[in-house]
């Protein structure tokens, strides 16, 4: 029985620390990535059309969205916190740009409004759980229903269009030939995704408030503001987020993006971030969205409807927690 | 004495209730028309009975967010098998609605045990898979009232003392897990597990097991209502009560059951389902959009969840740093 302090029992400290390509061979990261690899080549062997590069550029739109959101839920997650309302926040901020539009409002005064919105609500959701000290778990399930449920009293079941069309190409525009802006805004965030949680200071602190949220507190860390900007952080995503899919849509309805924060969730803890908080990756998101994104489209393309890929997102995501843990488990037995 | 009864969340709780109810009854007194408030709880007690079934597994620090999605497939199996074969007898079916219930609750619960994989991710995971299940298993159609056989549909409606099958059953629910959890071994286990895991362990009980024994007290419970929803409603398709697991939470955490673990009673959860019964039922009755409904429990939660903190003054913890299983 390990009770005490189960994290160290057993631990040992290596002699030498393994080199960068030792520990990518071994990393989650690569596992995911041929698993990405194995569903491109069976996609492309299963139907004819997978591999035409329009078809390609289509079905990035079916991860691009949720993969924004999702970089900024991976920090939220890996410093011990969750928000379940991203979806909500998604809902409120396209309602409030459909509002807007109403008002007669021009473009920039759309992605001002989503964008604001997106922050307002992750500030509401940070003041909750950091000033107030409330487990994140219940409060974005509380904000969930009450961000959406603003959304359906003021569109009751209408829906908001008539939406400008130069707010058009944010979701339907293209770059360069086949790729879209979405796709680039994606690359784009991943980036400074990857940059803002590998290589700066606030990074660091992220990881080390996941791992030991009072050892942080003790080194100096302002844990608050760090969630509190998480927070923000992710309620900002999500206003982009709403801007593209409301963009890319045409239009508004209380029910739009419902179930994503599932689905981000999932993208997320595929992407080999810890629901328990302390570690994870930004690369590892990135190739989870495109696996889930071309499992979906593969799965698309052969007629199969979406309820179905549905038991296979939950599978995917109860078996990439679960085959580790059975892999480690049978690995430490064959030791003793 | 009566500042211990304004300390119990559960007291607080029924004054709020009772003023609720006595200022809707103020300007429309039929609200609370002895038949009206009937109505009102038997319209409630599928809520009761799910949020008693997730009020279990909360006291042992994990959750139960795929009880819509069992609720919804056992209620389309219990109705498939009703249309195949129309005169199987009704504590027959209640039988398999349990089973069956309790089946998905066990998959829940081995997952947590035995892989140790944290809840809310096995219960997101299986939400989706059961709800997935329904549209292999139906292919997407739909069972309407005339294909159900008449005592299948009017087992939860028949009137007994005044009061439909389905209100009964709720309080019988409600008075089983009153006995269960404050009477019996493994109900004072589900507090030991979420009150203090390490020292459960110390005191014999295995974590991981008593987890499990929650989850499938609330698949059963589920699948239960399952039967009873689909019966009640005449009609069983893929997306039926889409939605309702995060309502029963809601109902657990404004009953002041701590999403910590550990804390919690039977009277809360009962009150908290019946505090967001009560509100549902009287938008209509004042003459305010339903669309209201979804707003008014989300802010219900956050305040229930703020006021539990300011006045339990234990730090509550995040649900995802989950109980250690004793390996």
């Amino acid at each position: 029985m390990s009770l005490a302090s189960p994290d160290l029992a057993g631990r040992q400290l290596p002699d030498r620390l393994k080199t960068p390509l030792q520990r990518f061979l071994v990393s989650w990261e690569l596992l995911l990535l041929s698993v990405a690899v194995a569903v491109f080549v069976l996609n492309s062997f299963a139907s004819p059309y997978f591999l035409d590069p329009w078809n390609l550029s289509d079905a990035t739109f079916n991860f691009t969205e949720k993969a924004m959101i999702a970089f900024a839920m991976a920090l939220l997650i890996i410093s011990g916190e969750i928000d379940l309302s991203v979806a909500s926040i998604l809902a409120l901020s396209s309602t409030a740009m459909g509002f807007a539009v109403q008002l007669g409002a021009d473009t920039p005064v759309l992605v001002l409004t989503g964008l604001a919105v997106g922050l307002a609500c992750g500030a509401f959701n940070g003041l909750l759980v950091t000033g107030f000290g409330l487990p994140s778990i219940v409060v974005t399930i509380g904000t969930m229903s009450l961000f959406r449920g603003i959304s359906y009293i003021v569109l009751g079941d209408k829906a908001y269009t008539g939406y400008p069309s130069d707010f058009a190409f944010f979701g339907q525009g293209y770059v360069w030939w086949v790729i879209s802006f979405e796709f680039v805004l994606f690359a784009l965030l991943a980036a400074v995704f990857a940059i803002l949680l590998h290589r700066t200071n606030f990074g660091r602190a992220v990881y080390v408030i996941g791992n030991n949220p009072v050892g942080a507190l003790f080194s100096g860390i302002r844990v608050p503001n760090v969630k509190f900007a998480l927070f923000l952080l992710t309620g900002l995503m999500s206003g982009v987020a709403a801007i593209c899919l409301t963009s890319r849509l045409g239009a508004t309805r209380p029910s739009i993006a419902f179930g994503w924060e599932l689905e981000v969730v999932t993208m997320v803890v595929l992407g080999g971030v810890s629901i328990l908080g302390g570690s994870g990756t930004i690369p590892g998101v990135v190739i989870a969205a495109f696996v889930m994104g071309m499992v979906t489209f593969g799965f698309g393309l052969l007629n199969v409807p979406g309820i179905v890929m549905s038991i296979f997102i939950g599978l995917l995501l109860i078996a990439v927690i679960a085959l580790p843990r059975i892999a480690r488990r049978l690995l430490a037995r064959r030791k003793v | 004495m009566i500042r211990l009864l304004f300390k119990s969340r559960e007291a607080i709780l029924g004054a709020a209730i009772l003023v609720l109810v006595a200022a809707i009854a103020s300007r429309f007194p039929a609200f609370v028309a002895p038949s009206n408030l009937a109505n009102v709880f038997n319209d409630t007690a599928p809520l009761i009975i799910l949020a008693l079934g997730q009020m279990v597994v909360i006291l042992t620090r994990c959750i139960d967010l795929s009880v819509a999605a069992n609720l919804a497939l056992t209620g389309m199996a219990v109705a498939m098998l009703n249309t195949v074969m129309p005169g199987l007898p009704i504590p027959f079916i209640l039988l398999v609605a349990l089973c069956l219930g309790a089946l998905m609750g066990l998959v829940n619960g081995l997952l947590v045990w035995k892989l140790d994989i944290p809840p809310i991710v096995v219960t997101l995971g299986t939400m989706t898979i059961y709800r997935g299940i329904i549209f292999v298993i139906s292919g997407g159609e739909w069972i309407n009232a005339h294909e159900m056989s008449d005592t299948f549909k009017a087992f939860p409606r028949a009137a007994l003392f005044g009061l439909p099958v389905l209100s009964w059953i709720a309080i019988a629910v409600a008075a089983g897990f009153a006995v269960l959890v404050g009477r019996t071994p493994l109900g004072r286990t589900f507090f030991a597990v979420g009150g203090n895991p390490h020292a459960a362990v110390y005191t014999g009980i295995d974590v991981g097991r008593a987890q499990c024994a929650a989850y499938v007290l609330s698949g059963a419970l589920a699948g239960l209502t399952g039967y009873l929803w689909v019966a009640r409603y005449a009609v069983a398709y893929v997306d039926i009560a889409a939605g309702f697991e995060l309502e029963v939470v809601a109902a657990c955490v404004i009953g002041g059951i701590s999403i910590a673990g550990g804390i919690g009673s039977v009277g809360g959860a009962l009150l908290g389902a019946l505090f967001l019964g009560i509100v549902k039922n009287a938008l209509p009755v004042i003459h305010i959009s339903p669309f209201w409904q979804l707003a008014i429990s989300g802010s219900a939660i956050i305040i229930a969840v703020a006021f539990n903190a300011t006045s339990s003054r234990t730090k509550g913890r995040v649900i995802l740093k989950k109980a250690e299983h004793a390996l």
